[in-house]
């Protein structure tokens, strides 16, 4: 399929492309929201909640703990749905 | 057993481990030796991964910075895990896919341009120098200490273990005993963390500790931020950086760190993009299990030493107060003469009496827990492990820089795969040597550098990659335009105000409120500016390379 000529300089290009590139603009916005949200614009303010069921305050636990934990489930996530977007676009390396 | 005799066995077991794995899986091509063949399982490349990453800073320094920082510690903990999932979703498939041995390969193919290859590879052995020599600095303190021997004697043996089995083994030999440190490095790390929460908090998970409840009723937290109001420091959760600089160190922490190179070559070892994908989330799941532990270790530690030490006889301190004395990151100073340590912060009358290293607080703590002996000297073992995986990873980095990118790229194309490997072991022994004698002779500004080592990653490698995949019109003038402004903005910065200028470091000079560290975020907001605009004013890179472009955005197709 890449032997034709390059499709005109546009990133956009395929549809493959199109929905990554959507799939990882959602992801890190996430990603932004849990470290830079929570963990440190709105840390005082989530200070005044605790972590339901502990004694964490809440923005505090974002910055030393949940942050990492969301990250996590963000990388997972996205490996587990390129694999489906490869399948469906016939694009598994064999 | 003592201490002393503890340490010696578990250092000399876990030597023969590495030594042992090393001598198992020892490299016969460039191919190996790069990037180990390029058949590692995604599993073993994410637990490799986490002991290249953790260093001797994360193991013993991390943990000691948050507790005396509190909330401000925080930039270490999201920095140094959230680089990852720019890693992952930005970076890793793609370099897999494209599928050479190097950084600077990538950069030198994609922009078509050997100046770009040479700013690469100069960056990328800056990097990873600044880094060893901090990692055999640790090498040596940590047998230094437990084993009694001079510091230089501790340098020596350390680069005699790294030399053993990075120059015989490469890549694939690091990535095994990398596997091995890792093991040795968490079981260390998580044992007296483990007994302490048990000490502290009455569970066995010390991760869940932090948010734990004390024996008499009061949570951890709030117990340690009364303490802090009560001594006049500031409060424990809260922090007391601006906010600006707390978001701008994070920034540059994790754009750094997905744009360390010896970070990043480490998924050019598994088979497939998909592969490359999940390792990342094995790496950062390896690597959360300490980092999560580490803000619970800090407010243990600082709890403890707050109760055990503040306010007490200095003739009733126990016996590791005294030890930890004589090696001078414990010090007291009886200004009013009343026999009684009074140890203070910024907003108490009293004046403070106590100066404590940050260090202590994961060397130490087994024995102010009251640990059993063979957990003081695990700590020793899991330190030299981290400190030593770290180092090997960085040296590959220079050594490869030196072999593959220089000679076979650049000056020899015509060298012959025997001759590049010879290279690529020579350099490789060269570069252990030189980073033992920075080791022993440290520059005195390590820490300043490697504010340094980060600012420059995220300023120039991070939005280089970055365009290279994600824009097909960026040209070779856009990147060079690119990381030429991010590096001088951003080491401008940090020269004025770490070497040339150092008493006016402080936050009402810092522009916008940014500190040295956090500089690299700015610095690699204005690469990308730059690049956009002027990328313009040239034409757009040959078919050739948007066609590579295209291949390695899928990973399926077969053209390259």
């Amino acid at each position: 399929m890449t032997s034709s000529p390059p499709s005109e300089l546009q990133d956009s290009g395929s549809q493959y492309w199109r929905r990554n590139i959507r799939l990882l603009l959602g992801l890190l916005a996430v990603w932004a929201t849990a470290s830079f949200g929570c963990g440190i614009l709105l840390h005082h303010f989530l200070d005044n909640y605790t972590l339901p069921g502990s004694e964490y305050p809440l923005g505090f636990w974002f910055a030393q703990q949940g942050s990492i934990l969301v990250f996590i489930a963000i990388v997972f996530y996205y490996s587990h749905a390129m694999s489906k977007l490869d399948r469906e676009f016939d694009l598994e390396e064999k | 057993m003592d201490v002393q005799g503890w340490s010696i066995l578990l250092i000399a077991l876990s030597f023969a481990l590495y030594i042992g794995v090393a001598i198992a899986s020892r490299a016969g091509s460039t191919k190996e030796f790069y990037i180990a063949g390029g058949g590692v399982h995604p599993v073993v490349n994410g637990m490799a991964t986490a002991a290249d990453w953790m260093s001797a800073a994360s193991f013993i320094s991390m943990a000691g910075a948050i507790s005396f920082m509190g909330y401000d510690g925080s930039v270490y903990l999201m920095g140094w895990t959230g680089g990852y999932v720019l890693l992952a979703l930005l970076l890793a498939p793609y370099l897999r896919k494209f599928g050479k041995f190097t950084i600077p390969d990538f950069v030198g193919d994609r922009y078509e341009s050997s100046t770009a290859r040479v700013v690469a590879i100069v960056c990328a052995i800056f990097v990873s120098f600044t880094y060893v020599s901090g990692q055999m600095q640790g090498v040596g303190i940590v047998l230094s200490r437990f084993l009694e021997v001079d510091t230089t004697t501790g340098v020596v043996i350390g680069m005699g273990i790294v030399f053993f089995y990075a120059v015989l083994g490469g890549m694939k030999g690091i990535t095994y005993t990398q596997v091995a440190q890792y093991c040795v490095l968490i079981f260390a790390y998580m044992v007296p963390a483990i007994f302490l929460a048990l000490h502290m908090v009455d569970t066995p998970i010390p991760q869940l500790g932090l948010g734990g409840t004390l024996e008499n009723g009061t949570p951890l937290l709030a117990n340690l931020n009364n303490l802090h109001q009560d001594l006049g420091f500031a409060s424990y959760t809260s922090g007391s950086r601006a906010t600006i600089d707390v978001f701008f160190i994070t920034a540059a922490l994790m754009t750094g760190t997905a744009g360390l190179p010896h970070v990043i070559v480490r998924f050019y070892t598994v088979p497939k993009v998909r592969d490359a994908r999940r390792s990342v989330g094995w790496a950062l799941v390896f690597i959360a299990i300490l980092y999560t532990t580490a803000p619970a270790i800090a407010a243990f530690a600082r709890t403890n030493l707050l109760q055990t030490v503040s306010g007490q006889a200095y003739d009733d301190m126990p016996e590791w107060f005294n030890k930890w004395e004589k090696t001078g990151l414990l010090a007291h100073n009886d200004l009013n003469g009343d026999g009684l340590i009074q140890y203070t912060g910024p907003n108490s009358d009293v004046p403070n009496e106590l100066t404590v290293h940050k260090d202590i607080m994961v060397l130490a703590n087994p024995e102010i827990a009251g640990l059993p002996n063979w957990v003081i000297a695990l700590v020793a073992a899991g330190g030299l492990a981290a400190a030593l995986s770290t180092a090997a990873g960085l040296l590959l980095v220079v050594s490869s820089a030196v072999s593959h990118d220089l000679l076979k790229r650049c000056l020899m194309p015509d060298i012959s795969e025997r001759d590049e490997l010879r290279a690529a072991r020579i350099s490789a022994g060269f570069a252990v040597c030189l980073a033992g004698w920075f080791g022993v002779h440290p520059p005195g500004f390590v820490a300043e550098v490697v504010a340094f080592a980060f600012g420059l990653a995220a300023s120039s490698f991070f939005p280089v990659l970055v365009m290279g995949i994600f824009s097909k019109r960026m040209n070779r003038i856009g990147a060079i335009g690119g990381m030429i402004a991010g590096i001088s903005f951003t080491a401008g910065y940090i020269l004025w105000f770490k070497f040339i200028s150092p008493e006016s470091s402080t936050p009402e000079n810092w522009w916008f409120g940014i500190s040295p560290e956090g500089i690299g975020t700015l610095g690699m907001l204005l690469n990308f500016l730059v690049a956009g605009v002027i990328h313009r004013f040239a034409p757009p890179p040959s078919n050739e390379t948007q066609r590579m472009i295209e291949a390695i955005r899928a990973p399926g197709s077969t053209t390259k």
